[in-house]
């Protein structure tokens, strides 16, 4: 088990011909899922979240996009859902062209359940919006409720729930799809730590589970290194991917994990390349 | 294709779920309180009334003056046929005037959740008629319109601005990460609105129709007592304003007790529905133990 690491800067080498040769070092990396090439936006404020932003996502990945407040992280996320157009620059699916969108799971950083409606209900959603009955969707319901190990609280109100059981319930929204691409904007930063350690444990079975491809946004390097089969560094001002980490390691892994060369590597080399970045002009 | 996770859900979230089962000593004391608590603004009215009741009496205050309660109440049973007619029209008025608001307050607030510009060209309208005051606006009215007209326009004036603006409020006060969840999901205009603006928007509008209710009440009496002398009104205002006339001051006193017994009423109703809405799911009305 080893760790890459190949930080660059933007000038000097563009990320996604770093992604391409970290390929082979990635667990379960596959044939790219969505490339981003040159992507930049600006927001009509005038602040530039991204700049030229390189990345290619493979089909299998677990990508962290690891960074500081205010480098684009969630940003980066939002455009490859869709939810905001890029001021400029290209996003390509494999499924041809920039509309072309695989399903995609959307994960928040709060659970943003609707309060009003049970947790079958809430489940049910992205379901309901692509026009199912409840009655064909409640297997997908009872097997996403399951998923995320709630298969007995169908009927309980979101209040009735804790922190980590309502981000539970979003992630099983998220998974009623089958999506092939599950983004997370900070999923578990709200969470306590012991939460979000069994959280994380879940999500890598999931992952295997479902076999869907990931991006997840994160700015913990511990969160990311143990997750991760790649992690794309970020910093700030402008946003953009400063680096790429592969951890050759198979998912789902487990808490010795923690103790392993491979995990201490990818730390170290994230915790380098943003102590690095900081040192440079650019980050206030 | 499930995992085996067989603790899956962590201690803390038990504890959480799990409801406090207070010891029976706890348990008696809470429904102590609550007893008092339902007693004792209950003592204290009678009281009043009682303190009401001995004044006149031993003072022997004269009806025409200060009838006591007890007189009122006999006066109320005496002239129920004339009262309760009276009662019936200002309830009509009311209740049509609250349903006009209703529907028209949420259909425009509907509206300028669609566009900014059409709410930004519609509101002064709705504001000028909030500001100027409804007794200012009755007689204008009475000359434009028949006098039950008016006093239904008076009322609904008054009504829908509170469920115009708050519906705006809450249709516009949507979480933003949930509108995001429906763009995903490539949910049309028409379902946001039904499935998550309107639930997001029922708490502030249940708030509006609560003051609504009451306004709507108020917009009538004055209506009725700003058409009292001209128009040929039957309302309970107007047997305030006739009775007044007459120096009958217990039916004056009868008329004035329908009316805020109607009030409450009309607000211990529009509470209930309030109440059975949201009680599943939002902070207002969740039961708090105790």
């Amino acid at each position: 088990m080893s760790a890459s690491a190949l930080p660059l800067t933007r000038s000097a080498l563009p990320a996604r011909d770093a992604a391409s040769r970290d390929s082979g070092m990635a667990v379960g990396a596959g044939a790219p899922l969505v490339t981003l090439t040159g992507v930049s936006k600006e927001f009509q404020n005038g602040v530039t979240a991204l700049a030229r932003l390189d990345l290619c996502v493979r089909a299998g990945d677990f990508l962290s996009l690891l960074g500081p407040s205010g480098c684009g992280k969630s940003t980066a996320l939002r455009l490859i859902a869709g939810l905001e157009p890029a001021t400029s620059g290209r996003i390509e699916w494999a499924t041809g062209g920039a509309t072309a969108r695989p399903s995609i799971g959307f994960v928040f950083q709060d659970p943003t359940l609707m309060p009003w409606a049970s947790v079958e209900s809430n489940v049910f959603l992205p379901l309901r919006l692509a026009g199912w009955s409840f009655r064909d969707a409640l297997p997908r319901i009872e097997e996403a409720l399951s998923l995320v190990g709630l298969p007995d609280f169908k009927k309980a109100m979101p209040r009735e729930l804790s922190g980590g059981m309502k981000m539970r319930v979003s992630i099983a929204r998220a998974l009623v799809t089958r999506p092939s691409l599950l983004l997370m904007d900070e999923p578990f930063a709200a969470l306590d730590e012991i939460t979000r350690f069994k959280l994380n444990d879940d999500l890598m079975r999931l992952k295997q589970e479902m076999g869907c491809t990931v991006i997840f946004v994160t700015h913990s390097i511990y969160e990311s290194a143990y997750l991760s089969t790649r992690i794309a560094v970020m910093a700030v001002r402008p946003g953009r991917v400063i680096a790429e980490i592969g951890i050759d390691a198979a998912l789902p892994r487990e808490e010795h994990f923690r103790r392993e060369s491979a995990y201490l590597d990818a730390c170290a080399k994230a915790s380098d390349a943003l102590h690095g970045a900081m040192d440079t002009k650019d980050h206030l | 294709m499930s995992l085996e996770l067989p603790h899956i859900t962590a201690p803390d979230d038990e504890a959480e779920t799990a409801g406090n089962s207070p010891g029976g000593r706890r348990r008696g004391d809470i429904a102590r309180a609550r007893l008092v608590g339902i007693l004792l603004p209950i003592v204290v009215f009678s009281f009043a009334i009682g303190l009401w009741e001995f004044i006149v009496r031993v003072n022997g205050i004269e009806p025409f003056i200060l009838p006591a309660p007890s007189v009122v109440i006999a006066t109320l049973i005496k002239d129920w046929s004339t009262l309760s007619l009276s009662l019936l029209v200002t309830l009509r008025t009311m209740a049509i005037a609250l349903l006009l608001a209703t529907f028209g307050g949420v259909i425009i607030a509907v509206i300028f959740a669609q566009s900014r510009l059409i709410e930004r060209s519609l509101y002064p309208f709705a504001v000028i008629l909030q500001v100027t005051p409804i007794v200012a606006i009755a007689p204008l009215l009475l000359v434009y319109l028949n006098s039950g007209t008016a006093i239904l326009v008076c009322a609904f004036i008054v009504a829908f601005f509170p469920i115009l603006s708050n519906t705006t409020l809450g249709l516009a006060s949507t979480d933003p990460n949930l509108r995001n969840l429906f763009k995903l999901y490539g949910a049309g205009r028409w379902r946001e609105l039904v499935l998550l603006r309107a639930p997001s928007a029922l708490p502030y509008f249940l708030g509006g129709l609560r003051i609504a209710g009451g306004l709507a009440l108020i917009g009538a009496v004055v209506a009725e007592i700003a058409a009292g002398s001209a128009g040929h009104g039957s309302g309970l205002a107007y047997r305030i304003v006739e009775s007044g006339y007459r120096l009958n001051i217990p039916r004056m006193f009868a008329a004035l007790l329908l009316i805020s017994l109607t009030g409450i009423l009309v607000y211990a109703l529009l509470a209930l529905v309030s109440h059975l809405l949201l009680r599943r799911w939002h902070e207002s009305a969740l039961d708090r133990g105790g």
